[in-house]
């Protein structure tokens, strides 16, 4: 479903600045993966990520997804394939429009706007279902603008949008970082019954090794703009947080202390 | 004893039948502040191209019909005109990736050789005498029919495009380019469409506005950015008060050209109190200031540092 084939990305080239964030990055995911990702502050996850939704263009190396060579094409057309969910609540919902035009605007992702009207009353009836499935009561707050909602009520508004039409690739950055332990439970649980439900390809930074171990089939560490670690199938769904320290302070070769404050 | 004399000097009357003009004004410069309402609030650009495409629209009206053509479809050509200001403003902005503001200013720059060019000197009269006019000062109460029926016609407009997908994606982009993005949203895209549709707007008022003056001046346009700010401000200010959470899209557009109405009989006023009109553009400045500071400094006031300083003293105390 996504290939990525080395991939190199440097920033700030011939600076004094100069950053090699992606070092040579192959990786290939078949549809229905779900793959978490982990990896010190600075690791180039979020760089990784960036080259996938295109962003900027990337130095060397091909993108491709579902068979389709997206090397070249910009940021808004590329998400026609693209699901995503940031970091940031504040990033991925428009804050001065309702609840119902920031779902219709997702809706139409990939599609040419036309002068069609915005919100047809067929799509209205369908996004109370969906929002329903959130379970937070926002299927009774529709014309609500999205901007008096909490992170939290958001984050959950932003992966539905996300996933509302099926995306090829599902991309989820540190998604539940900025929220509350029990609300970060929540959204997380969200996304493991939407993922499942719409059997989405995704890749899903965290920085919580329990939650990077607990969800999906496969978990990948990343390490100075390279992926050192690929774990799937049998030895995934055995891997306790102990191992993965210890396998982080072998290959990237840091003490095992300063790995578990950049890590847990 | 001066002052009494002064107030005795002023006739009522006087300020009763300036009304009517100022009202006319004030549904003209509606028109223009609908343009900037697009840019400064929808699209979150603030877009100073407006000072010259207004000019560019009293200048290109006034040019054609001079020339014989028609009055409508000289507007419709100031129309054209405004848009093709949008798209350069647009187009060194995304294109060439100069700041907002900036890219808004050489345009503006430009347009003043432009404006010179059309009209071959500082200013052009037409009469309405010779000519058929769609709205003139000789007759105040067909132009202020004319012009609301005009403004009646672009607020159903507007209305309708801002709820279609394309609209709403102009107001995404506006509110949020990182969510529209990843959307799937052409931002640069929406952003030049919308300052064409914003400057087709400003140029349609410049040229009613020459013609309700019957004249086109290179100044015409000079400060226009700070009355339709003005307009846009004052609107929305009175609509909260009035409507408050019922405020609805439509009536916002109502509220904006409301506040280009208001804003002329405020003038109406101080011009009758006989202050000196050279303060005009420094009073209207002034009030724009007042009010896009007054949300912010009553945020302030709610938990500034010094508050917060205040507190901590009390508390030790
Ligand atoms: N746009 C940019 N310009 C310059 N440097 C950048 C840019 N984006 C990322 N970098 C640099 O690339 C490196 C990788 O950053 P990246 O954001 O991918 O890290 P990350 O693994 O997501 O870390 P974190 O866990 O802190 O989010 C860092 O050194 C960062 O400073
Ligand atoms: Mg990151």
């Amino acid at each position: 479903m996504l290939e990525l084939k080395n991939i190199h990305k440097t920033f700030n080239l011939g600076t004094i600045n100069e950053k090699k964030a992606l070092c040579g990055i192959d990786l290939h995911l078949k549809e229905g993966d779900f793959v978490t990702v982990i990896g010190g502050n600075g690791a180039g996850k979020s760089t990784m990520l960036n080259a996938i939704t295109g962003v900027w263009p990337v130095d060397e190396g091909t993108i491709s997804i579902d068979g389709v060579n997206v090397t070249a094409v910009t940021e808004h057309k590329r998400a026609e394939f693209i699901g995503r969910v940031f970091q940031d609540p504040m990033m991925g919902t428009a804050a001065n429009m309702e609840i119902t035009e920031n779902l219709a605007l997702a809706y139409r992702r990939g599609e040419r706007r036309t002068l069609k009207w915005g919100v047809t009353k067929a799509e209205r009836v369908h996004y109370r279902e969906e929002l329903k499935k959130l379970g937070l009561g926002l299927e009774d707050r529709m014309s609500v603008k999205v901007g008096l909602l909490s992170g939290g009520q958001r984050q959950a508004l932003t992966l539905l949008m996300a996933t509302l039409r099926k995306p090829k690739l599902l991309l989820l950055d540190e998604h539940t970082a900025a929220l509350d332990p029990a609300t970060a439970q929540k959204v997380l649980e969200l996304t493991d019954s939407i993922v499942e439900e719409n059997r989405l390809t995704t890749l899903m930074i965290t920085h919580n090794m329990t939650d990077a171990i607990n969800h999906g089939n496969r978990i990948l560490m990343m390490h100075a703009g390279n992926i050192i670690l690929d774990i799937s199938g049998e030895e995934k769904k055995n891997l306790k947080k102990s191992d993965l320290l210890q396998k982080f302070a072998e290959l990237a070769g840091v003490q095992e202390e300063t790995d578990s404050v950049l890590l847990s | 004893m001066a002052l009494l004399g002064y107030f005795s000097s002023l006739n009522p009357l006087n300020l009763l039948a300036s009304l009517p003009g100022n009202i006319a004004q004030g549904v003209i410069w509606g028109i223009m502040a609908l343009g900037v309402f697009i840019t400064f609030r929808l699209l979150d650009f603030a877009d100073l191209t407006v000072d010259g495409s207004f000019a560019t629209g009293g200048a290109v009206t006034v040019v054609l019909i001079l020339a014989g053509v028609p009055a409508p479809l000289a507007l419709a050509a100031s129309v054209a005109a405004g848009m093709l200001s949008g798209l350069v403003t647009g187009l060194l902005h995304t294109l060439l990736g100069i700041p907002g503001i900036l890219a808004g200013i050489l345009t503006q720059i430009s347009l003043w050789s432009a404006n010179l060019l059309v009209l071959s000197g500082a200013n052009r009269a037409v009469n309405v005498d010779n000519y058929k006019l769609i709205v003139s000062l000789r007759n105040v109460n067909s132009a202020i029919i004319t012009a609301t029926v005009i403004v009646a016609a672009l607020i159903s407009i507007l209305y309708w495009y801002f709820g279609t997908e394309q609209g709403s994606a102009i107001r995404a982009t506006g509110s949020n380019p990182h969510m529209s993005k990843a959307q799937g949203i052409n931002i640069d895209s929406m952003k030049i469409l919308a300052l064409c549709l914003s400057n087709a707007l400003v140029a349609l008022s410049g040229g009613l506005m020459s013609q309700y003056q019957g004249f086109a001046d290179i100044k015409m346009g000079q400060g226009s950015i700070v009355v339709g700010l003005a307009a846009v401000i004052i609107g929305e200010v009175l609509g909260e008060a009035l409507f408050r959470k019922r405020m609805n899209f439509w009536l916002r557009l109502v509220f904006v050209v409301l506040g280009g109405v208001i804003y002329y009989l405020v003038i109406g006023v101080v011009m009758w109190l006989r202050m000196p009109t050279d303060l005009l553009k420094l009073l209207t400045a002034a009030i724009v200031a007042i009010f896009l500071a007054v949300p912010y400094l009553r945020a302030k006031a709610k938990s500034s540092f010094a508050l917060a300083g205040k507190r901590g003293a009390q508390k030790d105390a």
